[in-house]
């Protein structure tokens, strides 16, 4: 995928700009009219064309370029494609495919906005907490731990996860192998540069998760990041791996995949979901985000629950 | 462009800002036993606000619970949207997403609206609360632009006025009821064979 390598900026700026709150209190009734921030089929667009159009899309990507979001959930990759729109100065889904196809450049903007998931350094402090009461003790049975964080993103909670095993004194004996399917977001995680006033909410979510040291002593301030100390990712391998079209690559102790499948839909989850168990060693540990659930996959019986909260689950043997 | 509706309502959707707690309970326990539209609820809270859906199982008969990814849309069920996650009502089952906040909100109320409005066309009613903001303006325009049905707490009942007060701008022709007025209203409604409401103040 050479052409997601290229670092895009303008997207980048873009959506550090979109999270920069100029806080109002009580929005005032006159916002109404600011369409920007809701990204959705314009008035009088007619769902059904929309549809088809989407789906016309789709399939071209993947004829041309090879990327398959063919699978994905219908209503957010649609909000997704109207932001792309939007930021293109288009009208209508045939013009962002006529554009996608003929400008390559596009296609990596369209593509970054597909496949970023937005996360945060120790997201759900309740997960990291349960992992590490729960599943630590597991792993210390292990004399060797491979971990695979799939669809990492930027890397948050992959950082996060070696900070947690660092502590549990299980990092020289892990191996992270932390994939996304976009080269763009694997070369921010593998920088391990996180905006600097993110660091409050990920320090209090790093003590909530049980954290037993001082936050600020995994990182060091520059002038707008905070830079992750680089003993964190010595045993991290971050890779491009494609959850839709790639196979297992080993058997792993523990597969987390948290907030990635809610972009999929029922089917695709199920295809994801025969690649985890068929990667995991019997008894290994898969966690996913805390609003997902195997329940509704066909994979329902053939785990168990460690923490049905927190939605950490077993492999049977 | 929409299909005329050949049944009843199929979903009702409630947006209402934080503080709506009460309102909310009003809304649910006042439904009857055995009522079957599913109902999808969007309120504004932090993230560590857990008690909502037990504070709502207190008052009611219906089953509540918050909303999973890929789980079932099913008759008999109020689904809260989780905290810090956009709730996305697909044909039949919800998607949950973690893109940016929508005008400082996470879930919004917009974007639930709108999806149900994709997914159910004319068979959504959509109900706003008491509120601070102007979440729910928007979304409940689509809705009522799709051929759905559209009902505003009376801003000079609710706790808050703005929420009301703004998608009432949006959508003038909504039904304005006050808070107790509702849930009868809703019951009244269902099998759409009772006449459009007009306007009624408190």
């Amino acid at each position: 995928m050479a052409l997601a390598a290229q670092e895009n900026n303008e997207t980048g700026q873009k959506e550090r700009g979109d999270e920069r709150p100029t806080r109002r209190r009580g929005d005032s009734p006159s916002m109404l009219r600011s369409s920007a921030n809701l990204p959705d089929t314009p008035e009088g667009y007619s769902p059904e064309l929309e549809r088809v159009e989407v789906q016309v899309l789709l399939e071209a990507m993947f004829r041309h370029y090879g990327f398959d979001f063919r699978s994905y959930a219908y209503s957010s990759l649609k909000r997704r494609l109207w932001k792309r729109i939007g930021a293109e100065g288009l009208q209508t889904i045939s013009q962002l495919q006529d554009r996608v196809l003929h400008d390559p450049g596009a296609m990596e903007r369209l593509l970054l906005d597909l496949s970023i998931n937005v996360t945060a350094m120790f997201r759900d402090p309740g997960f990291y907490a349960a992992f590490r009461t729960q599943v630590v003790p597991l792993l210390r049975t292990y004399p060797f731990l491979r971990i695979w964080h799939a669809g990492c993103s930027t890397g948050e909670e992959v950082y996060s996860m070696a900070i947690l095993l660092h502590e549990a004194g299980l990092y020289d004996r892990a191996r992270i192998y932390a994939t996304d399917i976009n080269e763009v977001v694997l070369q921010r995680a593998r920088a391990g540069i996180f905006p600097l006033e993110k660091m409050k909410e990920y320090t209090e979510n790093y003590l909530k998760a049980g954290g037993t040291r001082s936050f600020s002593e995994y990182y060091t301030a520059m002038y707008d990041g905070a830079l992750f100390n680089s003993s964190l990712t010595k045993n991290v391998v971050f890779s491009q791996h494609n959850l839709v079209t790639d196979g297992s690559f080993a058997e792993f102790h523990v597969i987390l995949c948290r907030n990635v499948m809610i972009y999929f839909d029922r089917e695709l989850q199920n295809r994801v979901h025969d690649l985890f168990y068929a990667s995991l060693v019997p008894l290994g540990i898969l966690c996913l985000g805390n609003k997902e659930t195997i329940r509704f996959t066909r994979y329902e019986d053939r785990y168990e629950a460690l923490n049905l909260k927190e939605k950490i689950y077993r492999r049977a043997g | 462009m929409t299909a005329a509706p050949t049944g009843g309502y199929r979903l009702i959707v409630v947006g209402v800002s934080a503080g709506g707690l009460f309102a909310l309970r009003e809304l649910v326990s006042a439904l009857p036993r055995g009522f079957d539209i599913p109902i999808v609820v969007v309120q504004h809270r932090s993230k560590e606000s857990e008690a909502l859906c037990d504070l709502l199982q207190e008052c009611t008969h219906l089953r509540v619970g918050e909303a999973n990814d890929k789980e079932p849309i099913l008759a008999g069920g109020v689904y809260v949207a989780p905290p810090d996650y956009h709730l996305l009502v697909e044909p039949g089952y919800f998607s949950l997403s973690t893109d940016e906040p929508v005008r400082y909100s996470r879930p919004s109320i917009d974007v639930m609206f709108a999806s149900a409005a994709d997914a159910y066309g004319a068979d959504v009613i959509g109900v706003v609360l008491t509120g601070a903001n102007a979440d729910g303006s928007r979304g409940l325009q689509k809705i009522v632009r799709r051929g759905g049905y559209a009902i505003v707490q009376d801003p000079a009942d609710a706790e808050v006025k703005v929420m009301p007060h703004s998608a009432l701008k949006a959508v003038p022709g909504a039904c304005v009821l006050p808070l107790k007025r509702i849930a009868p209203h809703l019951a009244a409604i269902r099998g759409r064979s009772v006449p459009p409401c007009r306007a009624v103040t408190a």
